[in-house]
């Protein structure tokens, strides 16, 4: 048997990788693939996170297709949901209520899928967070980042379509919101909302189909493509780690290897995120559309809301005082423009000059590996917290309606508060954040320096008792 | 909102006393009136308007600049039965919306009191709905159209400029066919022409349908939307995630 590999005793990975080097040459790629060492830190698997509930919006996204349907044509409800009988509604939603109601597993994905597009936006903004506040977007990451903050762009477009689709009453109260934000872009908004939506709101017929193939096809293709790039970026400028030594230097890479090391650990991370997906799904309710009913362009429900990752576009548009930008009898400027779409441009636009602004800032040119963490750079911190805290207080404003009902605080008087306390609160957050890390720094120096003092003086000791 | 001191004060005043100390069951409609609500409606329900309030010049400063309270002539025992039964009268100051609170009086006072209001003139008598007639589809329909914009779709309460529709949870078929025709605060009257009695019937029954509906798809979350969703999304969703990720993530090589 000399020269024939003893293949039963092989291992399973060795096989495959040679089954496939056999046939493709691609043990090279590979090994590197497996040998591939991933930062030992929990943070970095925030990305994954996002990453699988992805994954399973896709899947749970197709399953849907299969029986919804893109037509505003109007029909009459037959189907067994007593409170709908006999009402008028569009083919769109009523195939929703079917899902929703007669097709075999339809809620439990449907929930499966609206729970995955709330969490797959929560996992993103973490993710931007730990990249965000520990510098790992520096040189020479900047366009992983970048092709990140587009896709989040990208994603809340996305999901919004993803509800504006069903037809029920509060999601053509969202999609009327988006239409009035469209429409005060200056210049442009009208001919924009016109083209968008063929015609005037509510559009045509042909408004569903455009926004179903974009929802099911254009833009999942956009963020997978985006999300390949990113990934790509990710591993050949290799993932950054955080410092374990003191003295580590940006060019050790130290970490877990891909297998056996990481691939167990992402395995169980995907079966556990989309584990949770499921269970929420069937187990907590979410977007009762048959509760809801369907939409008429004359009906409205008090207390609608966008999902969470829209509610800072509400509370813009509740803060901003009431103006128009009028020049000369002509309106330049509408007021919806100022909270929805100037204040997310501004947001968007800070993410996506930052790493340059504070290279700006510091004059800071050199290539980074190893991540900062919070303190080391305070401030970073400070004006990191000071934007998401901004925005935070203008999220939470746009739930101030609901505090009113629960806790029966004026709406007005909430308003004001927030006018005032979203420029007041974030600058308080800043400062104290800065001045924390500053602490912390400075203890940590002493303690360094302790233990420098005590080994000299061990040493001390020790040469003492020598002699 | 303005109120008059003098008003919560005589209120307050009246509350302290308290329907525990009046005998329970007894008392003429015509002496509780006296002792509950001829501050602010005035002797035989004629209504205080602005200013006419007795008291010297100090106290008719902190007045309210407009009517105390409406007459009571002519709104018959449905607008007496709503109010008294659902504990928005008697106010505890003048100026507030009427809440859902504890009925003071017990079932023979308010007998009585209903009486008296409904003799005060002729008004219409407390209404019988049929919501068992009524078609929830209908129902359903007609709620979104002309009551949803205030109460909520499924009937959990909202807010509007200067008030807070309440939830519907607690109303009975009673008192959503009284409310309709009265347009208690700031809600608006329907008249029998722009809702008939048949399709009130249909609006009870779907807002008795809406305490408890179809809850398909698990804990329900109070039927209001992507607010609590968002919670659920942070504090039990991203928490349990990021827990998972600090468990998986524990570190191998140190």
């Amino acid at each position: 048997m000399v020269g024939i590999p003893d293949l039963e005793a092989e291992p399973v990975i060795r096989r495959t990788v040679r089954f496939l080097d056999e046939r493709t040459a691609t043990a090279p790629l590979l090994r590197k693939t497996l040998r591939y060492l991933f930062p030992d830190h929990w943070s970095f698997l925030l990305g994954e996170v996002a990453l699988y509930a992805f994954m399973v919006l896709v899947a749970t996204g197709t399953y849907l297709t299969f029986f919804f349907v893109d037509s505003t044509k109007q029909v009459v409800y037959h189907g067994p949901y007593a409170p709908l009988r006999d009402q008028h509604m569009s083919e769109a939603y009523q195939s929703v209520v079917n899902i929703s109601t007669t097709v075999k597993a339809g809620l439990l994905i449907r929930q499966t899928h609206h729970w995955a597009a709330n969490i797959f936006l929560a996992a993103i903004v973490l993710h931007l967070f730990r990249v965000f506040f520990s510098g790992a977007y520096r040189k020479p990451r900047e366009l992983t980042y970048i092709l990140g903050v587009t896709m989040l762009m990208l994603s809340l477009l996305e999901a919004y379509m993803g509800y504006s689709l069903v037809d029920d009453l509060l999601s053509g109260m969202g999609l009327v919101i988006g239409y009035s934000v469209g429409l005060s872009l200056p210049f442009v908004g009208g001919n924009l909302m016109e083209w968008l939506f063929h015609g005037p709101y509510p559009g045509q017929a042909s408004l569903w189909p455009r926004m179903y193939i974009a929802h099911v096809l254009i833009f999942p293709i956009l963020i997978g493509m985006l999300l390949g790039g990113h990934l790509l970026l990710v591993a050949m400028k290799h993932h950054t780690q955080f410092k374990k030594k003191r003295s580590q230097s940006e060019n050790a890479i130290l970490g877990v290897p891909a297998f056996p090391g990481q691939a167990p650990r992402s395995l169980g991370l995907l079966f556990g995120t989309a584990g949770i997906l499921f269970l929420l799904g069937g187990l907590v309710q979410i977007n009762p559309i048959w509760l809801w009913g369907p939409y008429h362009t004359y009906s409205s429900t008090n207390g609608a809301q966008p999902d969470w990752y829209l509610g800072w576009l509400i509370g813009g548009l509740r803060l901003v005082p009431s103006f128009d930008l009028v020049i000369d009898g002509y309106t330049l400027v509408p007021n919806p423009f100022w909270g929805g779409a100037a204040f997310p441009l501004l947001v968007f636009g800070f993410l996506y000059f930052w790493p340059w602004i504070e290279r700006r800032l510091t004059g800071d040119q050199s290539f980074h590996n190893v991540l900062e963490r919070p303190r080391d750079n305070p401030r970073r911190t400070a004006i990191g917290l000071w934007v998401v805290s901004w925005v935070f207080l203008v999220f939470v404003a746009g739930a101030s309606d609901r505090v009113n009902v629960m806790f029966d605080l004026s709406y007005t008087s909430q308003i004001w508060f927030y006018r005032v306390f979203i420029w007041v609160g974030p600058t308080i957050i800043a400062f104290v954040a800065y001045r924390v890390c500053k602490e912390l720094q400075a203890s940590e120096k002493t303690k360094h320096e302790q233990h420098k003092a005590e080994a000299r003086a061990r040493l001390a000791a020790i040469q003492r008792t020598e002699a | 909102m303005r109120a008059s001191r003098l008003i919560a004060l005589v209120l307050a005043l009246a509350a302290a006393a308290g329907p525990a100390a009046a005998a329970p069951g007894g008392g003429s409609g015509k002496a509780l009136y006296g002792q509950y609500c001829i501050a602010c409606h005035g002797p035989n329900g004629s209504g205080v308007p602005q200013g006419r309030l007795s008291g010297g010049a100090a106290l008719r400063q902190q007045q309210v600049q407009r009517a105390l309270a409406p007459s009571l002539q002519g709104v018959g025992a449905l607008a007496a039965d709503f109010y008294l039964r659902t504990g928005y009268m008697p106010l505890q100051r003048v100026g507030i919306q009427p809440r859902r609170s504890r009925v003071l009086f017990s079932e023979p006072q308010l007998q009585a009191l209903i009486g008296y209001v409904a003799s005060l003139g002729k008004g219409p008598a407390i209404p019988k709905p049929q919501p068992q007639r009524g078609d929830i589809s209908q129902g359903m329909s007609l709620f979104t159209e002309h009551c949803a914009g205030c109460h909520q779709v499924v009937a959990e309460g909202g807010v509007v400029t200067g008030a807070l529709p309440p939830a519907l949870e607690d109303a009975t078929s009673t008192q959503i066919a009284e409310a309709v025709r009265i347009g208690p605060y700031v809600m608006p009257t329907f008249t029998k022409k722009s809702i008939s009695d048949s399709q009130l019937n249909s609006i009870i029954r779907y807002v008795q349908y809406a305490k408890h509906p179809d809850d398909r798809g698990g804990w329900a979350l109070g039927h209001i939307g992507p607010v609590p969703e968002g919670l659920v999304t942070w504090f039990l969703a991203a928490v349990a995630l990021v827990g998972m990720c600090m468990v998986i993530g524990k570190r191998l090589s140190s």
